[in-house]
């Protein structure tokens, strides 16, 4: 069966990111990337733990201070959803629903724009409101580059399904892109939970003191 | 590689070479690249060694000597040992496991790719304002405090080529888990390739502290972060666990490979199935666990307290017993066998007393108390040479030598190797045997010279004799490379007539696709299976038919090129305007050589099965 | 076979060279411990030897028998041998118990000489009975705090013999190592806190060293790192007391009594004294403290650490430091001196003493 041959319904797999070896083998590799990745945060967060709230004066701002569970509760909110939007349209790819799928697939994007501009406008307020840059403590540098990381993750996880999206919008699902639907999404949930970790980490954490 | 390049024309080969997604051209390509920068940290010993020959002496200067020691250390574990661990991997494991090729053929080159440039980034530091000065290890606190761009062109040159060794990680994992032949069971599978396989799964994990670790030094020399500034709340502490939560298992990414490929040796010249295969299996596994739980033992000195220095000591002293199981499986492979003393043989042979020693100075180390005494000084230079020249070197000689016919169809010179085994062995003993004493007898590591006086002036001069001896082996092999290929003579599937596994059963090289036919494994060691049974080949798997094979791609080149420009641009960016233009500019063409990568299809194409049938069994054109 | 006979020769040779050279200096090597750090560790490392030398006799004689006996001889096929139980649980098991021989002794000398809890004991008049030193570690300099005692000297650390002697050490700058070889083990000075243990001198040993032991950085900290030297000056209780007592005697700096040395205090006190204290009982905090203190200047060992201790020395220093010290922090932070200056200032720095 060719990865490129035109798909119905009918002959649609249960598991067509699965179907092909390239298939098999982007979905393996691809794991084992996320697991690097976790590794990856774990090196983040551990960094941060050590140098958390640790400035050069007491004028700089700490955690506790830092700190607003209703913005941080909203993003955190649109970052789960978008992860449950995700799965609706790899639910929709294996039916082979390429237009839900698709439609999915731009509201996980949204959700996910939402979550980055909101986090935009966070790094601001500190920026602006705290004078908490990453340059001003050790403080600052550890937790711009943990929650920057995985920013940076959001960025490039909606750069990659949106390009995703558009490149195979005119010609529908074959087992060619279905794997990279797959692990597009793969993606996104793994930055969904390492989000989560980030939550009670750095902000239910930093809140408690 | 001769024939068909002289038929092709320099330009050709050279493009076919830099396109190229062929898991054996990835290996050549990463042999001539590791090899060249296996010279270029072979020189810097060199210049190590001159220097320390007698009591002040001035053949470099104080700054020098420390770029010349940062750039030896760097160099050899990053640019020659890991690049030629993975053209072993890259020429054998595909063929072991009977695969057409990696799982991710593409990101194979790329992983090349970005090992070269960074490595060449690296390197171009000497013309560049000079090389880091550090040590290898870049401990925080010096590394903050030196001047020029030294550093920076360590962390980025490493971090690109890091990359690289990830990606490379990731593909074998995958290419062993999913990629093997009919039959091939996770428990038939070659050693070499089992500790392949762990030390993919540690790359996979060890990576990434490193890659963190060396983003806060960027960030802190080049983006005014604060992680290891401790006037601003900064802990060099965190550095020295990253650095070394990487390190240790590096060691063991480096070492096991070389395992490997004396377990194929030792089976192979003695004729005999390696003996307790599954505890070497279990041992293999159990060290590259072990090597996670242990890399704060090279921090005793540090002040982590009792307590964690008593538990990493009992830690490491284990890590003792699943490779002295190794050893004695080895030397019970040969008891009983009939020992042929080729090259490849000899090195596996000498590799083991070597390793010994290395192996049982590594538990005096893990004695931390005592080690407080051994910790930088000689003592440690001694211990780890032993380690990495009496295991590593030893194993990537003797691979060259044993698989030179399957990577190039050509036999290298036996009388040559031999001389360069006597020579380097020699050599080797002599530079590293005495250190031990010299740390002992209070001589620190890393220093520029010593004061006479202090009963350390044999002990040098006998070490920089011996480092000549190596230099000397060096260059016969090279010689002896070179006489290999303008003979060019060609040989068979099986040239050391004893051969066991998959990749002896064709031709040498293999043709591009490896296997005609996908062959049925029915046993370990399955060549050798067949080969006893009276049969010529390996019983096909599959009938004749198409061929999925990658295209070529330019790609990967060009993601690595953006980032080596971009390096150039982060690090400039601090002292010129046209820096962060340059870092922009590097980072579009990597992300857009990504973006056509990715929008534009890829299929591949197909062998065709009549082409296959009249292509007779002569052998590929490496 | 020659050509192992050879390499046996070749070895013997290598073993004798160094049993001629003996096991190095007793005024710097660590196998000639001279002190019970020094000793506890020593008598691991045998310890250790021992083990491993045993394990290294097996494997030779298994592998000798091997490499003589099993050469191919005929194209026979040897019988092809899977495995042997008994032999791989002799081989996981006595490994194991060597280990846990080598892993108590360890275990318990780690804690052992960790034990700094006598650095926090007070007795009923609130001070220590035991011997505390702040060890301080620059830029190819280390500085010695006695906080106790409030006397500061540099470069020559003065020790007691015979008692347990406590350090707390740092750097300055970057990462040190501190380093007595010959009377143990040694202890990184982290930028980032005080790391805390203790050392104990031998008086024979120290008589045997010639009272002058030789300690070293050994953590590569710049281009100097091999010249960051110091010494340890070990003394009966007695004659410790004696000096702390003359350090702590000097309140004012010394007065320079011939009319040259005049003229050399005149200099060190314009271009010198911003950076280098000449009273011990220093009192300025530790950031003001650039370079070493000189009170005690013309009682030390070495100049700078590392040349000979005489006056052309010290002048050779002080005409260009770089030449000797490259990238130490003296160069260029005072004009050139002349000749006639520099004599002045010879004379005036060797004269710097506190005890007669």
């Amino acid at each position: 069966m060719a990865a490129e041959e035109k798909m119905t319904l009918e002959t649609w797999p249960a598991s067509p990111e699965k179907q092909t070896l390239e298939g098999k083998n982007k979905f393996l590799g691809f794991w084992l990337f996320l697991g690097g990745e976790t590794v990856l945060f774990a090196s983040l967060f551990a960094t941060y733990l050590a140098l958390k709230d640790k400035v050069p004066s007491a004028e700089h701002a700490l955690a506790k201070d830092l700190f607003e569970l209703p913005l941080v509760f909203v993003a955190t909110m649109l970052l789960l959803t978008s992860s449950l939007t995700s799965v609706y349209a790899m639910y929709h790819m294996k039916n082979f629903n390429f237009k839900k799928m698709q439609l999915w697939l731009g509201i996980t994007v949204l959700l996910g724009l939402a979550f980055l501009l909101l986090e935009i406008y966070e790094f601001n307020h500190y920026v602006h409101e705290f004078g908490h840059t990453f340059t001003s403590s050790a403080f600052g540098s550890a937790f711009y580059t943990l929650v920057g990381f995985h920013g940076g993750h959001v960025a490039f996880g909606l750069l990659w399904i949106t390009t995703l999206m558009i490149r195979n919008s005119k010609r529908g699902l074959n087992l060619y892109n279905a794997p990279k639907f797959y692990v597009a999404s793969l993606y996104w949930h793994f930055i969904d939970v390492v989000w989560v970790f980030i939550f009670t980490v750095v902000y239910l954490m930093g809140m408690v003191g | 590689m001769s024939t068909y390049t002289q038929k092709k024309g320099f330009g050709a080969t050279l493009w076919d070479y830099l396109t190229t997604v062929d898991h054996k051209k990835i290996a050549i390509l990463y042999l001539i690249a590791g090899g060249i920068f296996f010279v270029l940290g072979g020189l810097e010993a060199m210049f190590i060694r001159i220097q320390l020959a007698v009591p002040n002496n001035d053949f470099v200067s104080a700054g020098l000597y420390n770029e010349i020691l940062t750039m030896h250390g760097t160099t050899m574990i990053f640019l020659a040992a890991m690049p030629l661990v993975f053209a072993f991997m890259n020429a054998v494991v595909p063929l072991q496991i009977g695969a057409r090729d990696v799982a991710f053929p593409f990101l194979n080159s790329l992983g090349f790719w970005l090992f070269f440039f960074g490595g060449v980034f690296l390197n171009l530091s000497w013309f560049l304002g000079g090389a880091p000065d550090a040590g290898w290890t870049s401990y925080a606190s010096l590394s903050l405090a030196s001047e020029g761009h030294g550093i920076d062109f360590y962390t980025l040159g490493l971090q690109i080529s890091g990359a690289g060794t990830l990606i490379g990680g990731i593909n074998f994992l995958v290419t062993i888990i999913n990629m093997r032949t009919p039959g091939m069971t996770y428990m038939r599978m070659p050693l070499f390739t089992w500790s392949s396989f762990v030390v993919s799964a540690l790359i996979l994990f060890a990576f990434p502290p490193l890659t963190v670790g060396l983003f806060l030094m960027i960030f802190d020399r080049l983006f005014g972060a604060n992680f290891f500034d401790v006037a601003n709340g900064g802990n060099t502490i965190i550095w020295e666990h990253l650095f070394w939560i990487f390190g240790h298992p590096e060691v063991y990414i480096l070492i096991l490979p070389a395992f490997g490929i004396f377990s194929e040796i030792f089976a192979t010249f003695s004729r005999k199935r390696l003996f307790g295969y599954s505890s070497m299996v279990f041992a293999t596994v159990l060290i590259g666990f072990l090597g996670f739980m242990v890399w704060a033992h090279h921090m005793f000195t540090t002040g982590l307290g009792p307590i964690a220095n008593a538990i990493f000591a009992v830690a490491t002293m284990a890590i003792a017993v699943p490779t002295g199981i190794k050893i004695f499986n080895w030397l019970f492979t040969m008891w009983g066998g009939s020992i042929s003393f080729t090259t490849p043989m000899l090195y596996a042979i000498a590799f083991i007393p070597s390793f010994v020693a290395g192996g049982v100075t590594g538990i005096m180390n893990a004695a931390a108390s005592a080690d407080y005494q051994f910790h930088d000084s000689y003592f440690v230079v001694a211990h780890f040479h032993y380690v990495i020249v009496g295991g590593v070197v030893l194993g990537l000689l003797a691979g060259t030598h044993f698989y030179w016919p399957k990577m190039f169809g050509t036999m290298l010179n036996e009388f040559l190797g031999k001389i360069t085994f006597w020579l380097f062995l020699i050599g080797f003993h002599l530079t590293f045997f005495i250190q031990h004493f010299l740390g002992l007898m209070g001589m620190p590591r890393r220093i520029f010279t010593f004061l006479p006086g202090q009963g350390l002036e044999t002990g040098n001069m006998i070490s920089t004799v011996g480092a000549f001896f190596m230099a000397v082996a060096v260059v016969i092999l090279l010689i002896n490379v070179v006489i290999t290929q303008v003979k060019n003579v060609q040989v068979g599937n099986d040239p050391w007539g004893d051969g066991r596994t998959l990749e002896w059963a064709i031709p040498s090289p293999p043709p591009f696709y490896n296997f005609k036919q996908l062959p049925l494994v029915r046993g370990l060691d399955a060549y050798w299976l067949e080969k006893m049974e009276g049969k010529k080949g390996m019983t096909p798997a599959e009938p004749i038919g198409d061929i999925h094979m990658p295209n070529s791609s330019f790609i990967p080149f060009m993601i690595s090129f953006g980032l080596f420009v971009a390096a150039f641009g982060a690090m400039y960016r601090v002292d010129y305007s046209w820096g962060l233009p340059v870092l922009v500019i590097g980072m579009l063409i990597t992300i857009l050589s990504m973006a056509v990568r990715s929008v534009k299809d890829d299929h591949g194409f197909h062998i065709h099965k009549e082409d296959l049938m009249n292509d007779d069994d002569k052998g590929g054109k490496a | 076979m020659k050509r192992l006979a050879k390499w046996r020769l070749f070895s013997l040779f290598t073993i004798m060279t160094l049993i001629l050279s003996g096991c190095g200096e007793p005024f710097l090597s660590t196998l000639r411990p001279a002190g019970e750090v020094a000793k506890t560790q020593y008598d691991l490392m045998l310890l250790s030897t021992a083990i491993m030398v045993g394990v290294i006799v097996v494997v030779t004689l298994i592998f000798l028998i091997v490499i003589f006996k099993f050469r191919r001889k005929d194209e026979k096929i040897p019988k092809q041998v899977e495995g042997s139980h008994t032999l791989e649980i002799i081989w996981t098991v006595i490994p194991i118990i060597l280990l846990l021989i080598l892993a108590v002794p360890t275990v318990t000398s780690t804690f052992k000489l960790a034990d700094v809890s006598p650095m926090e004991e007070l007795n009923e008049n609130g001070e220590r009975d035991v011997l505390v030193v702040n060890v301080r570690a620059n830029l190819y300099w280390w500085e010695f705090e006695y906080p106790d005692q409030k006397i500061v000297t540099s470069q020559d650390l003065v020790v007691p013999t015979g008692e347990r002697v406590y350090f707390n050490i740092k750097a300055s700058d970057v990462k040190h190592s501190f380093w007595i070889p010959a009377v143990g083990g040694k202890m990184d000075t982290n930028t980032d806190g005080v790391n805390k243990f203790w050392l104990e001198f031998d008086q024979e040993a120290a008589n045997e060293a010639g009272d002058l032991f030789y300690g070293k950085c050994a953590e590569l900290c710049g281009p100097s790192h091999a010249l960051m030297d110091f010494k340890v000056k070990a003394l009966p209780r007695a004659e410790f007391d004696q000096w702390v007592t003359a350090m702590q005697d000097v309140e004012d700096p010394a007065k320079a009594e011939t009319p040259l040395a005049q003229q050399g205090q005149e200099i060190f006190n314009n271009s010198c004294i911003g950076c280098h204290a000449v009273t011990p009982s220093n009192s300025a905090p530790e950031a003001a403290r650039l370079a070493p203190n000189l009170s005690n200047f013309g009682e030390r060992s070495r100049i700078a650490g590392i040349l000979d201790y005489n006056e052309e020395e010290l002048k050779n220093w002080l005409r260009d430091p770089e030449v000797y010290k490259p990238g130490n922090k003296m160069t260029g932070t005072y004009g050139q001196l002349s000749e006639e200056e520099l004599d002045a200032l010879a004379e005036y720095l060797m004269n710097l003493k506190v005890q007669d």
